[in-house]
């Protein structure tokens, strides 16, 4: 079984157009959306749930009134901010830390578990899905990510899979970095502009840092031909594959408000066939790669 | 004052909305708070005066003093201590810096060590002032940057705050204080969702909220829709045209090169001030 990873640095450059269309073309492949706090995946695959899991990690100060003091003690310790003047818990901004049970005289405060969000595993027209929904406002999505990673990983043993196909959330912190470790593949796909090259840049130092072979897909290439010769010849210096060039077509936002993969919704178009020589040559590469052959990290 | 651009989905054009309001208006402090994937100093090619670096609090063990108890391991809610028999591992990745083993070890082996974690960098162009973080490629956490970032902030100027895409910490971070914020949506099933998600967020922390919708004409209406549901003011629409786009990629703020923009976006600052003092 491999692992790839869709990811972008840069929001908004097609990672769930392109992870989606990987789903209906792969045929042996669960698909997880690790984008868990604001995943988009499921209005074009709409999995039916089969399990939901409720996801309980983070935990939060409580105090008992009852039992306060109002010494300060609390206050002046918390390195979050995290108490107000008037002795409550602002939940926001309590990371659960628990320095201030122990620093209250009166044993008045403690921790208490709060539900951050819930993991669902699914089933599409196309295979399984891990998925899973943070709650607004929660932190600790990196744990979520992990979960989701684990559940798709039973999935994909159930249902003997060879792929685990991974949209991954923008960005490079927490959650990215926990949607990338130990995957056999990244894609990194991108816009040719001034951002997206930045932020390019960025998403492969991150793979590379963890030691994940990286793949580029330059995504609207022909709104901007000459920061699309930028990007194939950065990638050309530093030895990645640029192993699509999908052409800009209105036709992705139309099959999106149709809730519909482009593939499904206008396979002829030059978008869809893209991708399609972008998922034949990428699994066929993946495949033959041995994971087990990569350098390993020193 | 204080106001804060976000968007919950990636790539809808937050940044090319901060930019933008930010070049049209006076006395502003532009304050980049993506600092993952930092991009407004790409748009305003301003000098950088002052770079410096940002740390974190993390145990630093004094290993003669310790004798592995193991409290601090057991007190650590993100695992960022092991304590073995033998030897004691500090993961400085996993640390929030709450500072509590410090307060937990019975013998004192534990001080405060720092962990570079990226760096802080402001400079000029022009009079507006930008203000950005840069998180190290590998660190995870961006929110303790954030902080160091928002210290900076001047609030007698037109503070303007770019934040993350997402709806968690990160986001909570850059908003949290703001005297108003605008969503910057595209009217796609993908932008609505992500919208509905961060507005209720915004809801909870009883920030005001006005939304931009970008690349209008894509797409479908129920954006709008929603938005007159939920009566939430739509700001500015910004249509999809060819030039906007060029001119985004090649890295140039429009309303310098589209002047009657530059006026839309004043009209746009005043009606935030208005919802405001409303």
């Amino acid at each position: 079984m491999r692992q790839i990873t869709v990811l972008s640095g840069k929001g908004g450059t097609g990672k769930t157009t392109i992870t989606a269309s990987f789903a209906v073309l792969a045929k042996r492949a669960v698909v997880a959306d690790c984008d868990v706090d604001a995943p988009d995946l499921h209005m074009l695959l709409h999995p039916e749930i089969i399990e939901t899991q409720e996801f309980k990690s983070s935990k939060l100060a409580v105090i008992d009134e009852a039992r306060c003091i109002k010494c300060g003690l609390c206050r002046e310790k918390c390195k979050f901010n995290a108490i107000t003047e008037k002795f409550t818990i602002d939940s926001f901004s309590c990371e659960g830390c628990g320095v201030c049970t122990i620093v209250c005289p009166t044993n008045a405060i403690t921790l208490t578990k709060r539900v951050s969000g819930h993991a669902y595993i699914s089933k599409t027209k196309y295979g399984f899905m891990s998925h899973a929904m943070l709650s607004p406002s929660e932190a600790n999505s990196g744990k979520l990510v992990t979960l989701v990673r684990q559940n798709a990983k039973i999935l994909s043993e159930r249902g003997d899979c060879n792929f685990i196909i991974i949209d991954g959330p923008p960005g490079i912190g927490c959650p990215v970095i926990a949607s990338v470790t130990g995957v056999d593949a990244g894609l990194v796909v991108t816009e040719p502009t001034v951002s997206g090259i930045h932020d390019l840049k960025r998403a492969l130092q991150l793979l590379k840092y963890f030691n994940v072979r990286s793949f580029v897909c330059i995504n609207t290439y022909d709104i901007n031909k000459d920061n699309t010769e930028k990007i194939e010849s950065f990638c050309k210096e530093n030895d990645i594959d640029v192993i699509g060039k999908v052409p800009f077509n209105p036709v992705v936002t139309e099959a999106m408000v149709n809730g519909k993969t482009i593939i499904e919704y206008s396979p002829r178009s030059d978008v869809a066939k893209e991708i399609e020589g972008m998922w034949k040559k990428l699994s066929a590469l993946i495949l033959e790669g041995s994971s087990s052959c990569l350098p390993k990290k020193t | 004052m204080i106001v804060s651009v976000a968007s919950g989905k990636g790539g809808t054009g937050k940044t090319s909305v901060a930019v933008n309001l930010a070049v049209s208006i006076d006395n502003v402090q532009l304050v980049d708070c993506d600092v993952e994937e930092p991009n407004a100093h790409l748009l305003l090619h301003s000098k950088i005066s002052h770079n410096e670096p940002v740390y974190t609090l993390i145990p630093n063990l004094n290993e003669e003093l310790c004798d592995h108890c193991g409290k601090c391991a057991n007190f650590c809610q993100y695992n960022a201590i092991f304590v073995s028999s033998e030897k004691v591992l500090i993961f400085p990745e996993l640390c929030h810096g709450c500072g509590g083993c410090i307060l937990i070890c019975p013998k004192k082996a534990i001080t405060e060590g720092k962990h570079r974690i990226g760096a802080l960098k402001r400079g000029y162009a022009g009079n507006l002032e930008l203000i950005y973080g840069e998180l190290e490629v590998g660190e995870p956490m961006a929110v303790p940057l954030i902080r160091e970032v928002k210290k900076c902030i001047d609030i007698s100027r037109n503070v303007i705050l770019d934040s993350p895409p997402g709806t968690s910490c990160s986001l909570i971070e850059t908003v949290r204080g703001s005297d108003f914020c605008i969503l910057v949506t595209e009217p796609t099933p993908f932008g609505l969702h992500d919208l509905k998600i961060t507005v209720q967020v915004l809801e909870e922390m009883a920030i005001p909220l006005g939304v931009v919708v970008n690349r209008a004409g894509i797409g479908d209406k129920k954006v709008y829709e929603y938005c007159k549901a939920k009566n939430i003011p739509i700001l500015l629409e910004i249509p999809y045209q060819r030039r906007i786009a060029e001119l985004y990629s090649e890295g140039v703020p429009f309303s310098l090169e589209m002047p009657e923009w530059k006026e839309k976006f004043q009209i746009l600052f005043a009606e935030v001030r208005r919802c405001i003092n409303k």
